[in-house]
């Protein structure tokens, strides 16, 4: 009978076990022994730090790097902003059919793929796009318009992408906020802002700390939407990731940006938690 | 002097559903008044246009004599204390009672003293740095009074707040909130279901059914004085026979119930003649049991049966006593002086009213 249970849990286990050694712990090793080595000569390696002292000593990688972080927590926040209200509505606000109907407009846009979606907004934004058009044609633009390769096109895809990753988690912790406490909060002389300031945020904090992880996370790590948004105006930090390992091969650089990709992640993440006095298990629970 | 709430032909329509129906009443400065009725029947439905969450379809709703018709929730002086409390799970004990005082704009030195003699006076000392789900279920129905007092409101709206607790703590907390409404001395508005807690607790009772007052009356009013067939039917326990009225003769009644029981009954005055439809009520407690038919010589009601069944309960404990002709089953409330301690089924007993404890109402009336 031990014997039984033991093997159920292995084999339960053996699944989760592969997915996290095969594509999450070995490629991580690996990723940080190349990061860790240098070239001296054809098939001649030898460890360094070299990788990472290239990354601080050149300019362009420190800016794009630096310029990735500021832009995926500008385009958390905007996320947050937009997402919260769209939140509200439809966890207190939209009762019955209209409740799970403007949540399953949010999922939407998902059911086609990210690259025709971003597709879209090109076919919206660039010059001889439908919004240059439409403002030529009611004579509030003289020739067309080029809204396209910019960090404001940049962070409308990713808000765009991100959106539904924010209001998911709302939607659930606001929903767990009884009507009753809302209406307590009014009665006992609160207005409309002291009442979302001192009782709604509050409740929903880990509804927001956890959406923002996960957008924040999707922002950083995002390849498609600014390299066809953004073009070659505004860089960033994934592309320089490809553009080693793809078109330099220099796998070496490429390991080592990748790494320090994943320390500001945590890094940021960790500091967005002690911010807000959430805990991982308490928001991801 | 001003009524504390007064409100004149109150109604409120969903739609097409009055739920509550041209309603008039005024409660007095410092009284405990309450509005018992079954579920549905729009008692939440008026505490919430007092509170100021639902706009009343017509009527005019006064607090210390001023209407609040366009006066926003928060700028009411009336609070509430909600069904399931809705303490803020998120601030302690001490920042939930302060909430009030902070959005009136009092100062910070001042809130932290009115908070620590609230917590006083509620029997709670100590207890303002402590989380809300760390208090039992008694604490936090007095944090919740706490709170909304401290504000000093005209009118405390009370909505169910017991019907959450244990049966123990519930018959507790009765006593308790009485006595909390005479410390703070202010007018207590309470809705209830259980007619135990409005009757224990209440100066006046209303009793409510489908958006309408039936009567409003004293606990005593209302029990032994029912004004409607629902009154007399919803609070206290009845035996409850439908019938027609055989011989009308004065203050005396004679009924036959549709099972062919003969009883005589009171009309207490309501307009009833030959051949009507009623139905009469007569409560458990107010019929005698016996032994002996000699013992009933004084009751103008009497009849001889078979106890059915046994209903023991403690001192609420009752017989079923089926008449010999077989027509009705009686509930009778058993004495527990002991001269019954050996009652069995099958026994042969003899039970007897008085003719005005047996309430006659015209049918179709409620």
């Amino acid at each position: 009978m031990h014997r039984e249970a033991k093997l159920g849990l292995i084999l339960l286990l053996t699944p989760f076990l592969l997915w996290l050694s095969l594509l999450i712990i070995i490629p991580h090793i690996d990723l940080l022994l190349v990061s860790l080595r240098e070239r001296v000569g054809v098939g001649e390696y030898k460890i360094s730090l070299g990788n990472y002292l290239t990354f601080f000593t050149e300019p362009l990688y420190m800016m794009t790097f630096l310029r990735t972080a500021v832009m995926s927590i500008f385009a958390t926040l905007l996320t947050l902003l937009i997402g919260f209200p769209v939140a509200y509505y439809i966890a207190k606000m939209a009762k019955g059919r209209t409740q799970s109907a403007l949540f399953l407009l949010c999922l939407v846009p998902f059911w086609v793929s990210e690259l025709v979606r971003t597709f879209g907004w090109m076919i919206l934004l660039r010059e001889t796009g439908i919004i240059s058009n439409l403002l030529q044609s009611l004579g509030l633009a003289q020739g067309p318009v080029e809204m396209l390769y910019n960090d404001a096109a940049i962070m409308v895809g990713l808000v765009y992408t991100s959106m539904l990753f924010m209001v998911v988690p709302l939607v659930t912790t606001l929903e767990s906020l009884p009507d009753e406490v809302v209406e307590a909060g009014y009665d006992l002389g609160g207005s409309g802002l002291s009442v979302l300031r001192e009782i709604v945020i509050p409740h929903a904090m880990p509804g927001i700390v956890s959406g923002s992880i996960v957008v924040f996370m999707l922002c950083l790590g995002n390849y498609l939407t600014p390299t066809m948004l953004g073009g070659k105006e505004s860089l960033w930090f994934t592309e320089l990731i490809y553009s080693q390992f793809i078109v330099r091969f220099n796998w070496e650089l490429g390991a080592a940006f990748g790494f320090l990709l994943l320390i500001l992640s945590s890094v940021i993440v960790w500091g967005m938690l002690r911010l807000t006095g959430q805990s991982l298990e308490k928001t991801m629970g | 002097m001003t009524p504390d709430l007064q409100c004149t032909n109150l109604t409120k329509k969903f739609g097409e559903t009055t739920a509550v129906d041209n309603v008039s009443f005024s409660v007095p400065a410092g009284s405990f008044f309450s509005i018992l009725g079954p579920s549905g029947c729009g008692k939440t439905t008026i505490m919430r246009m007092i509170a100021g969450f639902l706009e009343p379809s017509s009527g005019d709703i006064q607090i210390k004599g001023n209407s609040v018709l366009n006066v926003p929730p928060n700028k009411r002086h009336v609070n509430m204390v909600f069904q399931h409390l809705a303490l803020f799970p998120m601030m302690n004990i001490a920042d939930n009672i302060g909430y009030g005082l902070r959005r009136a704009g009092m100062h910070k030195k001042d809130i932290g003293f009115k908070v620590d003699e609230a917590l006083e006076r509620i029997g709670l000392p100590g207890i303002g740095q402590r989380r809300v789900n760390e208090l039992s279920g008694g604490q936090k129905q007095r944090v919740a009074i706490a709170r909304c007092m401290v504000l000093e409101p005209d009118v405390l709206l009370l909505d169910e707040p017991l019907g959450a607790l244990d049966l123990k703590l519930r018959e507790h907390m009765k006593v308790e909130l009485k006595s909390l409404q005479a410390a703070f001395d202010t007018t207590f508005v309470y809705i209830t279901h259980d007619q135990s807690e409005a009757l224990v607790m209440s100066d006046n009772i209303a009793v409510m059914n489908a958006g309408r007052f039936e009567q409003v009356g004293s606990a005593q009013d209302l029990y032994y004085r029912p004004d409607t067939a629902f009154v007399a039917g919803f609070v206290g326990d009845s035996n409850r026979w439908s019938g027609k009225v055989i011989k009308q003769d004065g203050s005396n009644t004679l009924v036959q119930t549709t099972s062919g029981l003969t009883l005589r009954g009171a009309t207490q005055g309501r307009a009833l003649s030959e051949g009507d439809t009623i139905d009469a009520f007569v409560r458990p407690e107010a019929i005698r049991i016996a032994h002996n038919a000699q013992d009933l010589a004084s009751f103008d009601n009497q009849i001889s049966g078979t106890v059915t069944s046994i209903l023991f309960n403690g001192a609420a404990s009752r017989v079923m006593v089926r008449d010999v002709a077989g027509h009705e089953e009686v509930a009778v409330n058993l004495p527990q002086s002991g001269e019954f301690a050996n009652l069995t089924k099958g026994a042969p007993v003899h039970i007897g009213w008085a003719s005005d404890q047996a309430n006659c109402f015209g049918a179709g009336v409620a």
